[in-house]
């Protein structure tokens, strides 16, 4: 059989190899030790050295032919099998895929943090205090003496208990007691005492319950006292706070002249809205909203803070925090706030990464 | 405090429109909540005459009028009322009207298949009496057609929220005061005609509880007749909000409502013998003008006369000798009560009334006499009778207050400099005495003044708040420093790293029923028990997170969920030193029903278990960045769980930094729960802070060139043996080499002796320097073995 026809039965054989076992049947056949091939190299060394010249080029070709015929059908032949097996592997990918587990973080906390972090950049620390006050830092350090009649407008609860300077318990009513506690605590620390900037975020209590009053609240108070502040620099902060806070440069205030006993001079802060869609919308002033109670911290206590009302004055203020997050993120039900409706937390709630920061601004939009 | 625009008129000369009023009241600091006008509520009803009056063909008691309303042809109205009658000029309310009483909006429609264009009102529908009997009858002279606004005078009322501070504002003329002072007007003079006593007070009039009441003065006005108010009197006490009920009461109330001054009225022919201001006797009591009986004590004023008490002082009149239709010689009380004791006193009795809002507030002592004879006037004008001379008992306590004030702080506390001139004006018209060097003289009538802020607050309130400037508060260098505490990073990292671990942060009520309390109660001294709770739901105050959210978890699972996670951070409220609160941050998972529901991939929902509470307990630990390798698992989680599915995390024996598991079955019940429940909270406080100095570089570390090998061994160990005790020891057994052991087999049965378990661990080492040989290995799978031999652990064949 000549080489050519060898050569071509070979390829044509490898060809029609199916399987991995038959192109290594034909590998054996022509490259083994007895193989056809094989047989024909072994012929080089019998040869003249001129037949050598003219055959050897022609059996090696044929050599590498094959060789190359069969690692091309093997290939070929591999990739088919394991195109095959991930056929057989394909699966339903529309099937549905293990739960993400999405918690939230939830309003009341989300715009804490806000908050902190606006007044931060102002030189706001922020302090803390007990909610089970004496009536002592919750009314009378506060220019609340027994007999005052606002007293009685702070629908009080209280325990039947008194604490060991005889003061009655109660639930703290306001923030407010957290001035008291703080300006205690920097004469502490420094006598002499101030400057100081906190604010005091927590809960607050008053028996009251109805679509818009909970028995429950949170408020945020803030306190400055250094030297020198007026109610100039109490307007400056509440207004750069606002704006702050719902990012908007069109907010408006409206100070009005009010009483607090804690206070004097006493502003109610309104902040003016515009209606979008029939809902109230802070910025521009369509109308006006009360936010805000505030005022230049009365000498009393000031001097019940441990400081000397010559040398120190400062601003207060206090606000609803539950309300300020209804006002910015829409939700027109107090009550819900404390439910624990999985429903409506993760309606309302803030993904965990929602850190309010400065550079990103604080709020969170839709 | 709600007045109409004509009272005001009666005090302020001004041209100001209602608007311009209102805006001023706001400025000024006397907030207006509400402005009615009656015109707009009465819109659309008119004068109208009923021509015939004809019965209704099927019913009996229906009318068909045709009515005349002054325009176009006459109108058909189905009229129910028994004076309905042809001739009659009454008030027609036309289609498209809207009844003030009851919203409704007038449609021409059919009455039992008579068509009616109309409504003829009685004055209780259009909420100008209670008179339902009957429709309104005017005087036939009123012109038919007319707007029945017009014709009723409809006056615009104002409705202002007066601060505590302000007693003087609870009358219309303090108020018309303040206007006049803001530029509004000028404030008129009050007419007080002193009416001269024709006979001596025929009645001792005595103080014997001076601090109570340093003042009594009174009089007698002999002969007057008792009734009706007249009309101009009931419609200011109506836009007051007041009822009229006779002329001699309504008098009082209206020196009360338009000057601030309570006063009363006795039944002179109801007193025996001397009325004295005294202290009442513990056991008396006395029935009060609104028909209750009120037990009074030692601490309370009151009037008395040798028969008993008349008058809870300063708060509310005795029904016994209250002014009646036959009432024709009264006794006028004007007195100074000590507001203290009024506020105590009203507080006590748990009643309210004008004059007590008055009183505690502080009435102006000044107006004694004035007030007298304003009264006097009026009573005699309208009521006829003669007046006595006036028995003045004590004195008020009028000593002028004076403040020492400096222009110069209007700048520097209220913000706005104002000229001295402009401050003097706004001083003088708001009735204060400034002297050259600005001592400025308190008016009687403002006790809440009593410092140079109060006359700040003054001369700005009248300048105009929005005329202050905000100027910004000083600022450190450089971007702002941190701000927040150590706890308060530990919250924030915490709450976040909750959510993202799946759970749903809630805010649950600091107070829960006292019996869910107290099942969560122990070791702290007893609960927070509210005295006075808004509902029995609502009265203890949390000794733990846990018993809130297992109610809102109560509540999902009752809605529906399958299962949930929810987390809560807040206090616990425990009982602490002195007396004083002991709260506690805290932070609690509930992890309710089903952790992952039925799934194509993994078949059956998966109930929550004590391990995923674990984990929760065990992450969030971490991420406070509590040393959780070295935290011990330990028992007395406590009665609330199930006692062989619970724990808690120590560090030490003692330091209990969580506690977690699932909830025994009778808490469940309790809580009416009906699906496993798996808890974990933490107890931040207990949390110990992060040691060493603040600093930002992490200590060194290279990773180690050699590669880490893994050997396993398992162990027989006696079942009760804890698997964490077990690899503790032997995580401890080479420290030098072992860098990790983690128990990845329990099991029990077939091969493995009773009361035993088969333990699994698989041990990481770090080669140091060089990689291990064989006797390198062995020697530390020998220390291993040993090290886990205390314990009673042989290894497994």
């Amino acid at each position: 059989m000549s080489i050519e026809q060898l050569k071509a039965d070979l390829l044509e054989s490898i060809a029609g190899a199916s399987d991995a076992a038959a192109i290594e049947q034909i590998r054996v056949a022509a490259l083994g030790k007895q193989g056809s091939v094989s047989a024909l190299l072994k012929t080089l060394g019998a040869m003249s050295a001129d037949e050598r010249q003219s055959e050897g080029p022609r059996i090696h070709a044929l050599r590498e032919a094959v060789t190359a015929a069969l690692a091309a059908r093997k290939d070929a032949i591999e990739g088919a099998a394991l195109e095959a097996r991930l056929a057989a592997e394909t699966i339903d990918l529309s099937l549905p895929a293990p739960d993400r587990l999405r918690g939230s973080v939830h309003p009341i906390s989300q715009v804490m943090d806000e908050l902190a972090e606006i007044f931060a950049d102002m030189g706001f620390a922020v302090a803390a205090g007990p909610e089970i006050e004496d009536d002592w830092h919750n009314f009378t350090a506060l220019n609340m003496p027994e007999s005052h009649p606002a007293r009685a407008m702070h629908d009080t609860f209280y325990f039947p208990d008194t604490n060991a300077d005889g003061r009655e318990m109660l639930l703290r009513t306001h923030t407010s007691p957290v001035q008291i506690r703080a300006m205690l605590d920097v004469v502490k620390q420094n006598p002499g005492g101030a400057p100081l900037r906190i604010i005091a975020p927590g809960r607050v209590y008053r028996s009251d319950s109805d679509a818009t009053h909970t028995p429950m609240f949170h408020q945020i108070e803030g306190l400055v006292i250094d030297k020198g502040i007026h109610l100039g620099h109490l307007k400056w902060t509440l207004e750069t706070f606002l704006k702050a806070f719902f990012e908007r440069e069109d907010i408006v205030l409206r100070l009005r002249p009010s009483y607090f006993p804690f206070t004097e001079p006493s502003v109610e802060v309104d902040v003016g809205y515009s209606l979008v869609g029939g809902k109230r919308v802070v910025g521009g002033s369509e109308g006006w909203m009360e936010v805000l109670g505030s005022g230049m911290v009365n000498r009393k206590v000031i001097a019940a803070g441990g400081l000397d009302p010559d040398e120190w004055q400062g601003f207060a203020f206090g606000t609803g925090v539950d309300r300020l997050a209804m006002l910015k993120y829409g939700m027109d039900d107090l009550r819900a706030f404390f439910d624990g409706d999985v429903r409506w937390l993760s309606h309302y709630g803030f993904a965990p990464l929602d850190v309010p920061t400065l550079s990103g601004g604080v709020g969170t939009p839709v | 405090m709600k007045f109409s625009l004509s009272w005001l008129k009666d005090h302020l000369e001004t041209t100001a429109s209602v608007d311009d009023i209102a805006r001023a009241l706001n400025a000024i600091g006397l907030e207006v909540e509400g402005i009615e006008n009656p015109a707009e509520k009465l819109a659309g009803f008119r004068v109208a005459r009923v021509l015939t009056a004809a019965r209704h063909p099927d019913a009996d008691k229906l009318q068909v009028l045709t009515v005349d309303t002054g325009e176009g042809a006459p109108l058909q109205v189905v009229c129910g009322a028994p004076n309905a009658r042809a001739g009659l000029v009454g008030v027609l309310g036309l289609p498209g009207a809207v009844v003030p009483a009851n919203g409704m909006v007038l449609k021409v429609a059919a009455v039992r298949g008579v068509e009616s264009n109309g409504m003829m009102c009685s004055t209780r529908e259009l909420e100008l009496g209670e008179d339902h009997d009957g429709i309104i009858e005017l005087p036939e002279d009123v012109p038919v057609g007319t707007p029945f606004a017009q014709y009723h005078g409809a006056d615009p009322v104002f409705d202002v929220a007066i601060t505590p501070n302000r007693p003087d504002c609870m009358g219309v003329y303090g108020i018309a005061r303040d206007l006049a002072a803001a530029g509004l007007g000028t404030l008129k003079p009050i007419a007080a005609n002193p009416v001269a006593g024709a006979f001596p007070c025929p009645i001792e009039i005595r103080i014997d509880d001076r601090e109570g009441c340093p003042a009594f003065f009174g009089r007698v006005v002999r002969g007057v007749r008792n009734g009706a108010s007249p009309q101009w009197l009931q419609d200011r006490l109506k836009s007051a909000g007041q009822r009229p009920i006779s002329a001699l009461v309504d008098l009082t109330n209206y020196l009360m409502l338009a000057y601030g001054r309570p006063a009363h009225a006795y039944d002179l022919a109801r007193l025996t013998g001397a009325l004295v201001a005294r202290r009442a006797r513990d056991g008396e009591s006395v029935v009060a003008l609104n028909g209750k009986e009120y037990a009074l004590d030692a601490e309370m004023t009151v009037i008395a006369d040798d028969t008993g008490v008349h008058d809870i002082a300063g708060i509310m009149g005795g029904e016994h000798s209250g002014c009646s239709d036959q009432t024709t010689d009264v006794l006028l009380e004007i007195a100074y009560f000590d507001p203290t004791r009024i506020a105590a006193t009203g507080r006590k009795l748990n009643l309210t009334s004008d004059a007590r809002g008055r009183f505690e507030r502080g009435v102006d002592p000044q107006f004694f006499d004035t007030g007298l004879d304003v009264l006097t006037g009026l009573i005699v004008a309208h009521c006829g009778g003669q007046a006595s001379e006036v028995i003045r008992a004590g004195a008020p306590p009028v000593a002028p207050k004076v403040v020492a004030y400096d222009p110069a702080l209007a700048g520097s506390l209220g913000g706005v400099a104002i000229a001295p001139d402009e401050q003097r004006r706004t001083l003088a018209s708001l009735g204060f005495a400034v002297a050259d060097d600005w001592a400025v003289t308190v008016p009687g009538w403002r006790p809440d003044i009593d410092g140079a802020p109060d006359i700040v607050e003054e001369v700005i309130r009248i300048h105009g708040l929005d005329n202050i400037a905000s100027v910004p508060l000083p600022r450190a260098d450089g971007v702002a420093r941190p701000t927040a505490t150590a706890a308060q990073k530990l919250e924030r990292r915490l709450r976040r790293a909750a959510a993202a671990r799946g759970s749903h942060e809630a805010v649950t009520w600091s107070f829960l029923p006292e019996a869910e309390a107290e099942v969560f109660a122990g070791g702290n001294g007893g609960l927070w028990v509210l005295a006075n709770p808004i509902s029995e739901d609502m009265k203890a105050m949390r000794p733990s997170l846990l018993p809130g959210l297992l109610l809102a978890a109560r509540r999902n699972l009752s809605r529906g969920a399958g299962g949930l996670r929810l987390f809560e951070i807040g206090r616990r409220y425990l009982r602490g030193d002195a007396g004083a609160s002991d709260e506690r941050q805290t932070l609690a998972v509930v992890l309710a029903g089903e952790k992952a529901p039925r799934g194509w991939a993994t078949g059956k929902g998966v109930p929550f278990d004590a391990y995923d509470a674990k984990a929760e307990a065990l992450a969030l630990l971490a991420e406070a960045g509590a040393p959780v390798d070295s935290l011990q698992v330990m028992g007395e989680a406590g009665p609330q769980f199930h006692p062989g599915q619970s724990a808690t995390l120590r560090l030490g024996p003692k330091t209990v930094l969580a506690r977690f598991g699932m909830l025994h079955p009778s808490v469940l019940k309790r809580f009416d729960i009906d699906a496993p429940v798996a808890v974990a909270e933490l107890f931040l406080d207990a949390i110990p802070a992060r040691k060493g100095a603040a600093g930002f570089a992490r200590p060194h570390y290279a990773p180690p060139a050699l590669q880490a090998v893994t050997r396993d061994f398992a162990f027989l160990v006696p079942t009760a043996l804890p698997a964490g005790d077990l690899v503790r020891v032997v995580k401890g057994a080479d420290k030098a080499n072992i860098v990790a052991a983690r128990l990845f087999d329990d099991f029990r049965g077939a091969g493995v002796p009773d009361g035993h378990k088969s333990l699994a661990i698989e041990v990481t080492l770090q080669p140091g320097d060089k990689s291990y040989g064989e006797a390198d290995l062995k020697a530390i799978a020998e220390k291993v073995t040993a090290a886990a031999a205390k314990l009673g652990a042989t290894l497994r064949g």
